[in-house]
């Protein structure tokens, strides 16, 4: 088998969001990137379908140079290879340019398998993996929290998560794309000798040239902006002790909670 | 210009997101007098549907639609839009929405601006969504004939202006050969903690940090005769048991007082909670989200707050 895994370098949840004078692009140097955070998750399970199944595990990302460290944590944990894809001269904005893209490049294989994760930490379209699946024409399912390879792996049965505390086990074709839902497992650290192996695997590259895609996809980011508020909020800021103080008035004279 | 905006249905009653982007189709339409059609695959909600002012209902009468399969989803609305040839097609962003309407999006090679919360009328018709968990916004414009999705709670369906209109019906060939078998919904077994009629809830968010920290956060509820809840980070590291988890995927609150420990706001979370009659959130980050919902913003480290206030108490 073959799992293609979709890691996406994204702002950790800490770093400032600082604009820049454009409206459009921030302030990269105040920034600690880190892999998005729901497809760690993506490629845990990757990796324990691949212990399972006897399977090798691609892990494919499209960004700028500095994403590449993406590409190394996942080969530090256990997977096969790499795909960089370099995002000079691609429109990052839109969700379409980015999964053609990606689907471009991942069309010169086939994968019985293709994991992201539910939705990027950033710009959080919550699409990427789904189109990919209409472009490389396979089954999909999205917030995924369990998985199952079965009838002689020619399917895999996957436990969905539905709103309001609903599942449902949903039985699909491969090849087949899913979206993974935070908490289907626990990620897993790499080791020392899982470091060491990185520099042994392959990465293949591509760049725009190598991709024949299309330039309009129909979006344009006019601009990015801080969010207005919109209740009435008492701030309550100061020394420790000052804080405190406030909020024990707060808790027993407005609200009546404690005596 | 033309909308069509589709309405997910669940055991014969529409979904309360699907006639908020209802809503919002209207309030488009009353700024360019564009002309709005509802799609829906369900007869009763067909009937409900034709006394709001639209242009029509479309109908569509076919037993593979009673139930959710995103094939026979994403092929009628292939079918249908290609028929109608709308300039914009509207969705409440629900998780079927999540789940098909990306597909569509490709297939009808139309862009997606997925998750909005607001339209705004300049010289161009503008979509706002947010970014970054929140912490910023980003506004879109479509070049071409587009999709648009609207979050949970951006539009109330309450205002959706009355009317009447014909119901179009309709039955599609829809033979495809399936790559997805969906089974039946079901819940998982319900143990662990109800807290839908607690007065007072101790939220524990990733702010806290780690495993241990919980301890400091469970001291300060007992001080507080309060219940703990939890988003949803902390209940996938298995610091608490996911019965603990507040928001979408999760329980869905309204004490008297809820006090978010270290929980930055994100829309899941909110929409589990929001009802709250009071919220004090406590968070380092000024531009927390959640500050933007609470009536008390506690701007300050956890570690710094917690011991003193829990000492005060
Ligand atoms: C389909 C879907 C369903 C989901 N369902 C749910 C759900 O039901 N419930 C849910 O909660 N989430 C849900 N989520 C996840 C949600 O999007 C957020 O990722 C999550 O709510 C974030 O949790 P958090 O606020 O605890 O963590 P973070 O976003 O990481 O926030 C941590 C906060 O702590 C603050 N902080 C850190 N250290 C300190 C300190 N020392 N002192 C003070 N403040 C500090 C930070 O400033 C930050 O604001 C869902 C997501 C999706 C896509
Ligand atoms: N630039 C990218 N490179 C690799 N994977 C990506 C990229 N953008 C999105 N993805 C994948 O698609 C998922 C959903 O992203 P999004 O549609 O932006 O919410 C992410 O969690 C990743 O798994």
């Amino acid at each position: 088998m073959k799992i293609c895994v979709l890691i996406k370098q994204v702002a950790s949840e800490d770093s400032p969001l600082l604009l820049n004078e454009d409206k459009l692009t921030l302030k990269t140097d105040s920034i600690n990137f880190v892999s998005n955070e729901p497809d760690t998750y993506a490629l845990e399970e990757a990796l324990q379908l691949k212990e399972k199944n006897d399977a090798t595990v691609t892990v494919c990302t499209l960004g700028p140079e500095s994403s590449r460290q993406v590409l190394k944590d996942a080969l530090a944990k256990g997977a096969d290879n790499g795909i960089f894809i370099s995002d000079d001269g691609i429109d990052t904005s839109s969700p379409l340019s980015i999964a053609k893209t990606i689907s471009a490049a991942l069309s010169n294989d086939t994968y019985d398998l293709i994991l992201s994760g539910l939705q990027s930490n950033d710009i959080g379209f919550s699409q990427v993996g789904l189109l990919v699946a209409e472009y490389l024409n396979t089954s999909h399912a999205s917030l995924v929290m369990g998985t199952e390879i079965i009838n002689d792996k020619s399917d895999i049965k996957v436990k969905l998560e539905l709103e309001n505390g609903w599942f449902q086990w949903s039985e699909l074709s491969l090849p087949s794309s899913l979206t993974i839902q935070s908490g289907i497992n626990s990620p897993r650290y790499a080791t020392l000798k899982g470091i060491m192996s990185v520099k042994n695997k392959e990465v293949k590259e591509y760049t725009k040239n190598d991709l024949a895609i299309s330039e309009d996809n129909g979006y344009s980011v006019v601009e990015k902006f801080t969010p207005l508020k919109s209740k009435e909020t008492t701030t309550i800021q100061g020394s420790a002790d000052e804080i405190s103080n406030q909020l024990v008035d707060v808790l027993k004279n407005k609200l009546r909670i404690v005596s | 210009m033309k909308i069509l905006c589709f309405i997910q249905t669940l055991d014969g009653k529409a979904n309360n997101n699907s006639l908020e982007s209802l809503f919002a189709a209207q309030e488009i339409s009353k700024n360019n007098n564009a002309e709005v059609h509802a799609v829906v695959f369900n007869k009763d909600v067909a009937t409900k549907l034709s006394s709001y002012k639209l242009n029509s209902v479309i109908y569509i009468n076919n037993s593979e639609l009673e139930t959710y399969n995103p094939e026979y989803y994403l092929k009628s609305l292939e079918l249908i839009n290609n028929e109608l040839n709308p300039d914009l097609l509207i969705f409440g962003h629900s998780y079927e929405t999540r789940d098909w309407v990306p597909r569509l999006s490709a297939r009808l090679d139309k862009a997606f601006v997925s998750d909005c919360v607001n339209v705004q009328f300049e010289s161009d018709l503008h979509f706002i969504r947010p970014i970054y968990q929140a912490k910023l916004n980003e506004k879109i414009k479509l070049n071409n004939q587009g999709i648009v999705s609207f979050q949970a709670g951006s539009y109330s369906y309450e205002n959706i202006i009355e009317g009447s209109c014909s119901i179009e019906e309709k039955s599609l060939d829809l033979q495809i050969d399936l790559t997805v078998r969906p089974g039946e919904r079901f819940k998982e077994s319900a143990e662990g903690v109800d807290l839908s009629n607690a007065e007072v809830i101790v939220s524990i968010g990733r702010g806290v940090g780690k495993i241990e920290n919980v301890e400091l956060v469970k001291s300060l509820a007992e001080k507080l005769n309060a219940q703990i809840g939890a988003s949803r980070p902390v209940v996938d590291a298995g610091w608490l048991d996911h019965s603990y988890q507040i928001g979408s995927s999760g329980q869905t609150v309204s004490p008297k007082l809820y006090l978010a420990v270290g929980i930055s706001g994100a829309i899941q979370h909110l929409v589990g909670m929001k009802g709250a009659k009071n919220i004090i959130a406590i968070n380092k980050d000024p531009n927390a989200p959640i500050f933007e919902i609470s009536d008390y913003a506690v701007l300050g480290d956890i570690f710094e707050i917690l011991p003193k206030l829990i000492e005060e108490l």
